[in-house]
């Protein structure tokens, strides 16, 4: 009887798969036009790198190549690579406002807000399963997916992740708080740090035991105040809720003497919640939570939007804007509207065009004020923020670079005048293995079988490569294993290997000539055309090659690109 | 070991390698060193579930803990340890036992941490492993070692791995020790794979092109050089049995356990830096007496084989051997018969490699209510009050002593997210080192 149900479960159970990854399935397309109010904060961005690199004497690269640019948004949007009839329509698309259409276009693709609310969750919750039972990764994911998807505000997002009450199956924001639950007992501290650090781009860590060391504005009793704020907070049979009742205690009185006066040796310390700056941010209404989630998302609190700006350039770049990620200087604490007026003020007394450099920009903004500026003046609109980076001059630089010498490099790197190489991170690199073995888009239009076999390739690999959890953006070399895998596992043959349905077979057994052959892998694997000697090699190796022979050397060649430092890190 | 100090570092040794990967293989010369002439290494018997101290090295017998628990003398005067290893107790005068080690972490996930790292967990913060640490501090030579500087072997849930050192510095990861290792071998015939790396060679020189520092600086080239040079490589045999001899593999035992302590001698023979053998199963909520029995009958053999093999071929001097768990289990036995997690004392095998021997260090409290008398004190842990060990060691003390034998400054700093954090902040225990 078992054997009978055990394939009949199987079944049920990729059947379930399968139509959670259908659920959703939209056309995409081009759009014709997009709305252009952009070009102030994309002109104030490439304003404020220009100014810094001339002032350090650094010559920028060339702009890089459209297609190239379209792999990077493909890549740090939606973790593969363009596919062939991608790159056949966008090479088609001859209007104006082409890679702003197209950036678009990728934003309004599901896998664009399935991958990011896989990132921003990494950031959020981390990347283990966490808790049994109390803890449902996959529900904040759907859910975090849905509020990207429908452009939901980023700041009423983080508002509903810190404080929503209720069941993490009902309420899935919940899990940010359940995750930091165990047999009862609320880690306060976890929530403590990962509410800096994910939201407020700093690390309070240090002050978690002493007074921060090298930052005087971070005291224990900053760190403790936070962690307190999440002191009545309670999870039972009902989710998450608070309970008037309890209270974030200490016994260890390190760098708070004062406070514990009075106190016996074994007794605690009631910690009351605070706020390490601007109290009248607090919110005024609701529970403990609620208002401290209005002052994480105030809209004065610069912390807030920097974050996100740099994370989500890190996103983009490979690299944030400042590393590390979540352990940002603080910012100047200026209210917007004072630093616009100097700024207006200054632009006034410009008595000449070269005054008009925002040469006093510096003293109190940077790139991450202008992007962060603009990010909060348009409804914390994550999709903007996007789009705002991806059309500055940065994002469009090419890789290569006239410099060859290591230090010099190393400063045009730092000044933005180069695009950065970064490795890939597993699930984009699989994901572009993936996508490179077929001809069309692999998405949520996809047949059933093909985005099952996606999404469970994709899962193993990414084990096997190696997780880097909530530390993703963060730099690493490869590993030997890495490449091991890359070079000499049945994943790989399996996504390179000629059969009927996939890209390698319909290359060798339909492309006509032996160019077709080489500039349609290129296109496919590397979203470019050969260079006139990597053309060369590869027409010696096809030379008069037809049937099996033929297959295995586009394989080969399949191979070498997969296996090629271009495939593996951004650039 | 900054990001930039990492990068440069990579660059520096990528810069050594031409654009070439047709590396020869080249004979190992560590296989052919031994006493003082070697380089050290480490092995570490990981105790995956937390191993109970009563049924191990710290028996009890008799008492109201003991349980089931009898004790065997060993070849080490005053030594009495669990009489389910009779084959280490002949060995284990050539180690030091330590019945005092002392944690906080009584979690499988945030204990195996703190063993594995000498740290408690803190959110963000991630601690390299302290063989991670032992591997990047004393690198190996490349060109002598050209299989992966450290190794886990057997599958542990929670391998040893790099934290913020980097994650060429994870161990790399065998599942089933002693068989042919997954990935290692290309697909292809000899004539394709030389077709697919000429195309590959001609592939990355097309793309270093304008960013020549940019593609070093991955270290791309390098990885895929070490992986071909390891591909290629004779010392892959070190992996596999063949050439032991029916006599040795059957006293290291047929088990995971067992062939992954043969293996693990074999790559130090060749001159890996850190192995990790773990041993799963030791986490007996239920029928404790009978599971650690279970677990006996593969760690007995292993272990004192290992210790034997390793004396036989004048590899002990060199190498350090560690057999520790997560943590220890309760005094008492529960309503199951089982032990439950208990991190206020446990006990761990550490010697060689220039260690002190025949050492026994703390003495833990039958009762567990802090009954050892004056000077010993106890702390509350949840309603209860639990005694201390006598002579409490702390597992960074207990890292700080091998980091030092091993050459390695204790207070050496690896840099997380710009913060330094030291490798060990304990202190080496002097008297466990030989001739200190």
């Amino acid at each position: 009887m078992k054997a009978r149900i055990a394939p009949l479960l199987i079944a049920a159970g990729v059947f379930a798969l399968c139509f959670r990854m259908i659920q959703s399935p939209e056309a995409t397309e081009t759009p014709r036009s997009v709305e252009d109010d952009l070009q102030t904060a994309v002109s104030e961005v490439d304003a404020y790198l220009d100014f810094r690199r001339e002032q350090e004497n650094v010559e920028p690269a060339k702009p890089a190549d459209d297609l190239l640019v379209l792999r990077r948004l493909a890549s740090s949007l939606m973790g593969t690579v363009p596919s062939l009839e991608e790159i056949r329509q966008f090479e088609a698309d001859k209007d104006p406002g082409r890679l702003e259409r197209w950036t678009l276009r990728y934003l309004n693709d599901p896998r664009f807000s399935d991958y990011f609310a896989e990132r921003l969750a990494r950031c959020f919750v981390g990347a283990e399963n966490g808790p049994f039972i109390i803890f449902r990764r996959d529900r904040f994911v759907n859910w975090l997916s849905d509020q990207i998807r429908s452009n939901e505000p980023y700041d009423g997002i983080i508002r509903q992740v810190v404080a929503t009450d209720g069941l993490w199956t009902s309420e899935p924001a919940s899990n940010f708080i359940t995750i930091a639950s165990s047999e009862g007992d609320i880690d306060e501290n976890m929530l403590a740090t990962r509410t800096s650090r994910a939201f407020l781009g700093q690390s309070l860590d240090c002050a978690q035991c002493h007074d921060h060391k090298f930052n005087a504005d971070i005291k224990r009793s900053d760190f403790l105040g936070v962690a307190a704020q999440f002191g009545t907070v309670d999870v039972g049979g009902l989710g998450v809720s608070d309970y008037a009742g309890k209270f974030f205690e200490v016994d260890d009185f390190n760098d708070i003497e004062e406070m514990a006066e009075g106190l016996g040796e074994d007794e605690k310390l009631k910690f009351e919640p605070t706020v390490p700056f601007h109290p009248e941010w607090l919110g005024k209404e609701g529970s403990p939570r609620q208002k401290f989630a209005e002052w994480i998302t105030h809209e004065e609190n610069r912390r807030f939007h920097r974050a996100i700006a740099n994370r989500v350039w890190g996103l983009m770049f490979g690299r944030p804007f400042i590393t590390p990620v979540d352990d940002m200087p603080n910012p100047k604490d200026r209210p917007y509207t004072d630093v616009a007026a100097d700024v207006a003020k200054k632009k006034a007394e410009a008595t000449s065009p070269a005054d008009d450099v925002p040469i006093y920009w510096h003293e109190y903004r940077d790139v991450l004020d202008v992007l962060a500026e603009d990010f909060q003046s348009h409804n914390c609109d994550l999709r903007r923020l996007v789009k705002v980076i991806a059309r500055s001059k940065a994002f469009r630089m090419a890789s290569t670079h006239a410099e060859d010498d290591e230090m010099a490099l190393f400063d045009i790197e730092e000044h933005w005048g180069v695009f950065p190489m970064t490795r890939l991170r597993p699930e984009q690199v699989i994901g572009s293995m993936l996508q490179s073995s077929y001809i069309r888009t692999v998405n949520q239009n996809s047949h059933m079988f093909l985005r099952f076999i996606r999404f469970t390739r994709e899962r193993g690999f990414v084990e096997q490569y190696g997780d880097l959890g909530d530390q993703e953006l963060t730099e690493r070399s490869g590993t030997i294993p890495q490449a091991l895998l890359r070079m000499n596992s049945g994943m790989t043959r399996e996504t390179i290997e000629s059969g009927i349905f996939q890209a390698s077979g319909r290359i060798a057994s339909m492309c006509e000539t032996n160019e077709d052959v080489v500039d349609t892998i290129y296109l496919v694997c590397v979203s470019r055309r050969p260079l006139p000697e990597e053309k060369e090699h590869i027409l010696s190796l096809l030379g008069d090659a037809k049937g099996n022979a033929r297959k295995t050397i586009v394989e080969d060649v399949y191979w070498a690109l997969f296996n090629s430092p271009e495939f593996s890190w951004n650039h | 070991m900054t990001p930039e100090i990492t990068r440069r570092t990579v660059l520096q040794a990528a810069a050594g390698f031409g654009l070439s990967f047709a590396l020869p293989a080249l004979e190992s010369r560590a296989a052919n060193q031994r006493g003082p002439e070697r380089e050290k290494s480490l092995i570490v018997l990981w105790m995956n579930g937390g191993p109970s101290q009563l049924e191990t090295w710290d028996p009890h017998a008799g008492s109201k803990t003991g349980g089931q628990a009898t004790a065997i003398k060993t070849n080490l005067p005053g030594l009495e340890i669990s009489s389910m290893y009779p084959q280490v107790a002949e060995q284990i005068g050539e180690l030091n036992v330590i019945r005092s080690l002392v944690s906080d972490e009584g979690d499988h996930e945030r204990g195996t941490y703190f063993v594995k790292t000498g740290y408690r967990p803190l959110p963000t913060v991630i601690h390299p492993s302290m063989s991670a640490i032992v591997t990047c501090e004393k690198p190996v030579d490349p060109k002598e070692v050209q299989i992966p500087a450290h190794v886990s072997l057997g599958g542990g849930q929670f391998p040893a791995r790099g934290g913020s050192l980097g994650s060429q510095y994870d161990a790399f990861r065998v599942y089933d020790p002693g068989q042919e290792l997954t990935n290692s071998r290309s697909p292809v015939q000899d004539e394709r794979q030389e077709r697919r790396l000429a195309t590959l060679e001609v592939v990355s020189k097309a793309f270093a092109k304008g960013r020549r520092v940019q593609t070093d600086r991955t270290g791309h080239q390098l990885t895929v050089e070490r992986a071909l040079a390891m591909m290629s490589s004779e010392q892959l045999k070190a992996f596999k049995l063949d050439g032991e001899s029916g006599h040795l593999k059957a006293a290291y035992g047929d088990s995971s356990f067992g062939r992954g302590c043969l293996v693990a001698r074999r790559l130090i023979e060749n001159g890996v830096r850190a192995v990790e053998v773990s041993l799963n199963g030791w986490d007996t909520h239920i029928s404790n007496h009978e599971g650690c029995q279970t677990q006996a009958r593969s760690l007995d053999g292993a272990f004192a084989t290992l210790i034997s093999d390793l004396k036989q071929r004048d590899l002990l001097d060199s190498t350090i051997v560690l057999c520790i768990g997560e943590f220890g289990r309760t005094p008492e036995v529960n309503n199951a018969g089982g032990r439950d997690h208990w991190p206020h004392w446990f006990s761990c095998v550490v010697g060689g490699g220039g260690f002190n021997k025949g050492m026994i260090i703390g003495e833990s409290d039958p009762l567990g209510i802090g009954e050892l008398g004056p000077g010993i004190k106890s702390k509350k842990v949840g309603n209860k009050l639990v005694g201390q060990p006598k002579d409490p060691i702390k597992v960074p003390d207990l890292y700080a002593t091998i980091y030092s034998l091993l050459g390695i400054d204790p207070k050496g700093e690896f840099y997380f997210k710009s913060r330094p954090v030291p490798y060990s902040d304990g202190t080496a225990v002097k008297r466990l080192i030989a001739n200190a």
